[in-house]
């Protein structure tokens, strides 16, 4: 019997699903809250019950990614890995080693500051899609049509001044099906894909109530999927794709701690013992 | 149980786990499971949606 452990900072119903598969595979199994774990520099894997691999599940990116930290400081096996969450955590992270390994994705323009963004947008032209560096479920995210548009948010940004805020990460808008894709990967291979389709704006986020669809997953699919995770760095990952009217499929997101519940209803996969599997097995090799 | 907050009434599931998230019917407050333990329940204010809360 092998012992798994669940590190969470809100017990969603991915991650008791999670528990309920490695209970139902025989597991020891321990969920453990994040928020109330105390590890110092003395520490040492013994003093915890993190048992043969943790699968690292906080809802809070910067808790998961120093979680993982500390965990990796105790040799505990995790996943995914703290480079992995760290590449996957941060859009301008993610978008640079993604072009860097011949993986298709939307073009993005950097800008270091709200000047260097305005000229960079009145010469490449309206619209483009702005991001915040940090942040998922669609937050944050807004085409910026024209110039009225863009000295508002500027402005705005310039007021909340939070540190991500003076990084300016502009994506070209795609034209495509009001729909994206979304890949679960486990080792590189993608599982379960579905579409997420658009309730009415241009977010297809299941967060913000797309409907999801089942996606077949094709040869192009399996092998832009397998590259992006291998890009990244691979463990479990969500894979974000859209099909672009004139270039094809292209990855315009991989996510570190993945959400299924949307997918888990539509798939015949059975996606957390994947999961589960998959952790304990890579610390066999 | 009732509610911290306005004081109605929050279903708690049999099968409820400590961290799990109910919500109050009537003032619509979130709160976590700190302890469950049988029929005893104690409730702590959830923590709200952090800007890098997500995927």
């Amino acid at each position: 019997m092998s012992k798994v452990c669940i590190v969470f900072d809100r017990l969603r119903s991915e991650e008791k699903m999670l528990e309920k598969q490695a209970i139902e595979l025989g597991h020891d199994t321990t969920m453990l809250d994040a928020k109330m774990t105390q590890i110092n520099t003395d520490s040492s894997k013994n003093d915890f019950q993190f048992g043969d691999v943790v699968l690292e599940r906080c809802v809070s990116y910067f808790r998961g990614l120093h979680f993982t930290a500390c965990l990796e400081f105790l040799d505990v096996p995790v996943i995914n890995k703290f480079e992995v969450a760290r590449i996957c955590g941060n859009k301008l992270f993610m978008s640079l080693l993604l072009k860097k390994h011949g993986v298709p994705t939307p073009k993005t323009y950097f800008s270091f500051s709200a000047d260097a963004a305005r000229e960079n947008l009145e010469k490449v032209g309206y619209p483009l899609v702005l991001k915040p560096v940090i942040g998922s479920w669609g937050r944050g995210v807004m085409p910026v049509k024209d110039k009225d548009t863009m000295d508002a948010i500027f402005e705005i940004r310039e007021l909340t001044d939070g540190p991500h805020d003076r990084i300016f990460y502009l994506q070209e808008l795609i034209k495509r099906p009001p729909r994206d894709i979304r890949v679960i990967t486990v080792g590189d291979q993608a599982i379960a894909a579905m579409y997420r389709k658009s309730t009415g704006g241009f977010k297809t986020n299941i967060a913000l109530g797309a409907d999801p669809e089942i996606c077949q997953i094709t040869n192009e699919i399996e092998e832009l999927c397998a590259k992006s995770s291998k890009a990244v760095g691979g463990g479990i990952l969500g894979v974000d794709l859209m099909e672009d009217e004139k270039k094809g499929m292209v990855v315009h997101e991989v996510n570190n701690t993945v959400e299924f519940k949307g997918l888990a209803k539509v798939t015949k996969k059975n996606i957390p013992k994947e999961m589960i599997e998959f952790a304990l097995n890579s610390t066999r090799k | 149980m009732n509610c911290p907050e306005c004081d109605g009434n929050i279903k708690i599931p049999d099968d409820a786990s400590n961290g799990e998230i109910v919500s109050c019917p009537d003032c619509g407050a979130d709160f976590e499971i700190s302890k469950s333990n049988g029929s005893k329940v104690e409730l702590k204010q959830a923590e709200t949606v952090g800007e890098d809360w997500g995927e």
